[in-house]
């Protein structure tokens, strides 16, 4: 079975008809940022890659140009919605975010290193686990539901003041074994289609699957506003997405396996950009 | 009425017709609101430009630009559409450009058309082909 | 009102006399067109945005007519003249009634 849907794989990626690169452009944010959209692959992926590239390069003329502008990013209303929610006071503290945070300027930074290791905690965290440990530790609220509205809204902004400074995910020390889970976990093949991360976005980045121009498939970009759903999409949301489309039964979002996939993915786009809240397809 | 078999072949050629309606509503529905913005109206090609992606990223949201030099109004219509009609501009006068860019929807791969009404009266219009790919990987 | 509507406007702050700038406008709006149907197989009603206006000190910029093609979040980018310092109003209609309205002034210098 398995050496009948590798031939399948095979004939299907042979007989589609474009093998698209991606574009030779340079990604400047409202004119003055600088984003970097390709570089060396970090030392623990050089094996595999040469070059790490992130999706934005993938994309059309049009959507390309869309992100280039805080305005023309529709991505960015979200950003608004959080900034307000960032500046209200919400539960039993009578806190907003800023009480003790102060401006969202000053998390510059923070998005670039998540998800990390939390020594009180003992575990990796996500942004939005760790957000979720200030609201109900903190602030005595409820915690937001993983990757929907409120929590994505406010990962797209502490995204938005990092923007241009370097992904850099530690992969080593206590975050090491969950690194290798979420390695192991990108490299095995789910689903009656039998296929990993790794077949898609490493194997064959640059190539057409059906109608789409296949990524590498980095997280840099994320959350996401997705033209397909006008919306704001979060990693863990997409990883559900993509194991659900070989036809596996999927994690979900907040999951253990999801935060070690995260970090993991996290971790191949160390050296570019964050970008989110970017523009896909 | 006496059924005669001509009645019969009538009634089944009118089914035929009602059930190949829906294809052709979409055509009599431009045709429409073409009449409507022109009067019935010769429209010829000229001085309007019709600017849309080749292979839209996305149906859901597909970036266009209509412009023109002397036009007072632009009406455009998705051909494919469930419903042709898109958006009419109507410019005012402190409009500094007869242009105007948006992003619409378009349901399938089909023929956008603009149509802008000039300063002189007349009409003229111009269509652009859209690709629009439906499904891939990304979910 | 449709919840969660927001409109936002970018002008520049100040222009010379007589100058055309470029003014981008975006609201979030779902724009539901109608098509689409609910789990039960039911149409979703339709309820979008249908018009959409741009004054300039009471003069008209543009006046547009929107469908149901308009995609979420309706964005407009267009040019205006700038004869004199003023305020540009910016107004939506919604299907349900609600009007929704954006000013920004402008400077001479």
């Amino acid at each position: 079975m398995r050496k009948l849907t590798g031939a399948f794989l095979a004939t299907l990626m042979a007989t589609s008809i474009a093998s698209a690169d991606p574009v030779d452009d340079n990604l400047i944010l409202n004119e003055e940022t600088e984003i970097v959209t390709r570089t060396t692959a970090p030392a623990h992926l050089s094996d595999a890659l040469d070059e790490v590239m992130s999706g934005w390069l993938f994309r059309g003329t049009e959507t390309r140009a869309m992100q280039a502008d805080d305005f023309d990013n529709p991505g960015m209303i979200f950003v608004e919605k959080a900034l307000e929610a960032w500046d209200t006071a919400e539960g039993s503290e009578g806190k907003s975010c800023s009480s003790c945070h102060n401006e969202m300027d000053s998390m510059a930074g923070v998005k670039a290193t998540y998800p990390k290791w939390n020594e009180a905690a003992g575990e990796v965290r996500t942004l939005q686990m760790q957000v979720n440990d200030c609201r109900i530790n903190r602030m005595g609220a409820e915690a937001w539901k993983y990757d929907k509205g409120d929590a994505i809204n406010m990962e797209a902004a502490l995204s938005s003041v990092s923007r241009g400074l370097p992904v850099n995910v530690a992969i080593d020390g206590p975050a090491q074994s969950t690194w290798e889970l979420g390695k192991e976990l990108y490299y095995t093949r789910t689903g009656q289609l039998e296929l990993s991360c790794a077949n898609c976005h490493e194997d064959n980045y640059g190539n057409m699957i059906r109608a789409d121009h296949l990524s590498q498939g980095q997280i840099n970009g994320f959350p996401v506003y997705r033209l397909k759903n006008t919306k704001l999409n979060g990693a863990h949301s997409r990883f559900k997405g993509c194991i659900r489309d070989t036809r596996a039964e999927t994690y979900s979002p907040g999951s253990a396996e999801f935060i070690a996939l995260e970090l993991y993915v996290a971790s191949r786009g160390n050296g570019l950009s964050v970008e989110g809240p970017s523009v896909r397809n | 009425m006496e059924f005669t078999r001509r009645n019969a072949i009538a009634m089944g050629a009118g089914a035929l017709l009602v059930a190949g309606l829906p294809l052709r509503a979409s055509a009599a529905t431009s045709d429409e609101a073409i009449a409507a913005f022109t009067g019935g109206a010769e429209v010829g090609t000229g001085d309007i430009k019709l600017t849309a992606p080749e292979i839209a990223e996305n149906g859901n949201t597909v970036p266009i630009e209509v412009s023109s030099g002397s036009a007072t109004e632009i009406m455009v219509l998705a051909l494919g559409n469930p419903t042709p009609a898109v958006a009419t501009f109507k410019f005012g006068k402190l409009a500094a450009s007869r242009a105007a860019s948006t992003r619409i929807r378009l349901a399938g791969t089909q023929d956008l058309v603009a149509i802008a009404k000039l300063e002189d009266g007349s009409f003229v219009q111009a269509s652009s082909t859209v690709k629009v790919t439906i499904g891939g990987c990304g979910g | 009102m449709a919840s969660g509507v927001k409109p936002r406007v970018k002008v520049p702050k100040k222009a010379t006399a007589g100058e055309a700038i470029t003014i981008k406008t975006l609201i979030s709006h779902k724009m539901e067109s109608g098509q689409r149907k609910d789990d039960d197989g039911n149409a979703i009603p339709r309820s979008i945005i249908n018009r959409f206006t741009c004054d300039f000190n009471g003069e008209n910029v543009v006046d547009v007519k929107m469908e149901p093609a308009i995609s979420t979040n309706p964005y407009f980018e267009f040019e205006a003249l700038v004869p004199e310092a003023g305020e540009f109003k910016f107004t939506w209609y919604d299907d349900d009634g609600s009007v929704y309205e954006e000013t920004k002034s402008i400077a001479i210098g």
